[in-house]
């Protein structure tokens, strides 16, 4: 195996984050909290996954008070799940919907650059850059995210983009 | 093929065969000579095939059954020609042999035609396939959904009543649980003559009794046997059949639905439409005796032709030929895998009664995740739940990783996959204590 190529696929941070995942589990909602749940599967290995994410409202504005998630997949969709639970942890719903976006940028780059503010809004999921170049990956690392946008727009929070 | 055969093949001859197959020359992922195990999807096509396919558009290319020109009589003698040689293959008529998309396709042809019959249609002749609220269809727990779903949409429309046979946890159907699952009420028992999960090979014989005892129909997913072992429809004795030219080495867009003579006389149509009639008029038509009346339409004649060609392929290489050297393959791979630590194999650990098709799960590390490393290293396999999400829910998996051989596999190829297969933990940083995902 041309470690290299599987190396710069499977990251440290994406081996890490898979082996002990940020977010597993389903924990009820803080009281008080809009809850949005959402299942997403991957069709071609049956992969799937249950994501809740809990939004409270600070000075009007919905925040997520938190994400978490149960479900069976690979390293790369565990990880990007992972991750996907500290990047939105805490922020405010408005930005989440703009990281989803830039994730999912990121995913269909096929090579090309990603602006720098981008990369900097993404932080860890960079790790996932990789993964545009294998087609078939693609879709285990979008499993959370699209769960995640899919929870959002069930309390109402509508992330931009189409699709 | 390159030699002329008078004598069937034995198993060390099969290294000559990888040159008829072009396509297994190439490199993939940063010039890895490509291990294809992937062939219980989708089988790689000899020249022979690809000549048969460009040599019809090439020469003889026009409608068939149709048009007083030479070309259609060329035309039409290829298509019917081919028919013969999947007959031959299978131990078929050439009359007992529709073609159809797929397998698949196959499958739902018969189901509709059931669903029509079970309407009303067909007439007084018809009326032995009716279902009706109170019969059941019978299927087992290792159908790939092709073989499942028909069936579930069918008892839906008709009211009769879908029930299966479990399998073990070697992954065999329970043939011991015929008798209690399989009764008077039985209409239809579809099962699989081969796993492509498992890889397990039924034992016909006691099904088709069984059926027998209680009048039911017998349906027979041959789509993994054909290729791979020697299969006689006529002496296995059921009364439908299905298969995939794609998989037995032909083109993808053909398959076959067999059926025994008498049963597609008396069967009603599945679709309607030009060249399945006889006489039509604005109000009603009369229909083609079998096989073109399950044939509506323009029939996909290249692909028949050479779906043909690689029966005749399959044929001069000998199908307990290409049975024996595939049950080599299977040791090498059980063999290899059984020393392999956190590697289980879902199906039979020994070659008896089994094709070398063999899904495992990797402990600790996701079928995904196995393929991917496995295609680094040029092989390609298959991950996921190979079109039979039940079976593996049985077995309380997601999804499984399966390498599966057929005429061109060698020993190499094998050893390739393994000494991947092997470094799978490694590169995970699986040990017997941690475990990522499954
Ligand atoms: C056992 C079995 N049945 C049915 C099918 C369906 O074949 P097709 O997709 O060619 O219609 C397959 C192919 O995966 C199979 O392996």
């Amino acid at each position: 195996m041309t470690v290299s190529a599987m190396e710069q696929l499977y990251q440290q941070l994406i081996l890490d984050h898979a082996r002990a995942p940020h977010g597993h589990g389903l924990v009820p909602a803080p009281d008080g909290d809009a809850v949005g749940e959402s299942f997403a599967v991957n069709p071609t290995c049956g992969d799937e996954v249950r994501l809740r994410v809990a939004l409270r409202l600070d000075d009007g504005r919905p925040v997520v008070d938190s994400v978490c998630w149960e479900g069976q997949g690979c390293s790369i969709s565990r990880a990007s799940l992972s991750v996907l639970t500290e990047l939105a942890d805490g922020q405010d719903a408005a930005t989440v919907g703009a990281r989803i976006e830039s994730f999912r940028t990121l995913m269909h780059l096929r090579g090309g650059g990603l602006e720098p503010e981008l990369e900097d809004e993404l932080g860890d999921a960079m790790a996932f850059a990789g993964v545009a170049k294998y087609p078939a990956r693609i879709k285990c690392a979008l499993l959370g995210w699209m769960a995640l946008r899919d929870a959002l727009t069930k309390v109402g929070v509508h992330p931009e983009g189409t699709e | 093929m390159a030699l002329v055969m008078t004598e069937k093949l034995g198993t060390h001859e099969f290294a000559a065969v990888r040159a008829d197959f072009p396509l297994l020359a190439r490199n993939v992922r940063d010039g890895r000579p490509l291990v294809y195990l992937d062939s219980a999807a989708t089988a790689q096509k000899p020249e022979v095939v690809i000549d048969a396919e460009q040599d019809f558009y090439l020469h003889h290319n026009a409608a068939v059954h149709r048009g007083a020109h030479q070309l259609a009589e060329e035309a039409t003698e290829l298509f019917e020609r081919a028919r013969e040689s999947v007959a031959a293959l299978v131990g078929a008529d050439p009359g007992e042999i529709v073609w159809t998309g797929n397998a698949t396709g196959a499958i739902n042809v018969l189901a509709h035609a059931i669903g029509h019959a079970s309407l009303g249609r067909g007439g007084a002749a018809a009326q032995r396939f009716a279902l009706a609220p109170g019969d059941e269809v019978v299927v087992t727990g290792a159908e790939h959904h092709s073989n499942l779903i028909p069936w579930q949409e069918l008892c839906a429309r008709t009211g009769a009543t879908l029930r299966w046979i479990p399998v073990s946890d070697e992954g065999r159907i329970l043939t011991n649980r015929l008798e209690d699952i399989v009764t008077d009420r039985c209409r239809v028992l579809a099962f699989t003559h081969a796993s492509n999960v498992t890889g397990a090979v039924t034992p016909v014989a006691p099904f088709v009794a069984r059926a027998h005892d209680v009048g039911a129909l017998t349906v027979l997913d041959a789509c993994q046997s054909v290729p791979n072992l020697p299969v006689d429809l006529h002496a296995l004795g059921v009364d439908f059949a299905v298969f995939s030219g794609h998989k037995m080495l032909g083109p993808t867009g053909v398959g076959a639905l067999y059926g025994r003579r008498e049963l597609l006389e008396a069967l009603p149509p599945a679709n309607y439409g030009g060249l399945m009639v006889e006489v039509v008029t604005m109000e009603s038509a009369t229909y083609s005796m079998p096989p073109q009346r399950f044939e509506a339409g323009t029939q996909m004649v290249a692909q028949a032709v050479g779906m043909g060609a690689a029966a005749e392929y399959l044929r001069e290489l000998g199908m307990d030929a290409v049975a024996e050297h595939e049950r080599g393959i299977t040791g090498r791979l059980l063999g290899g895998i059984a020393e392999l630590d956190g590697v289980r194999v879902i199906g039979p650990t020994t070659s008896d009664q089994r094709l070398a098709v063999v899904s495992f799960v990797v402990d600790g590390v996701h079928a995904h995740d196995v393929g991917q490393l496995l295609d680094d290293a040029g092989v390609a396999v298959r991950v996921g739940h190979h079109c039979a999400q039940p079976l593996h829910r049985r077995f309380g998996i997601a999804a499984t990783a399966r390498a599966s051989a057929s005429v061109y596999t060698n020993e190499a190829d094998v050893d390739t996959f393994l000494e991947a297969l092997g470094r799978v933990r490694g590169f995970f940083g699986v040990s017997d204590r941690t475990a990522v995902a499954r």
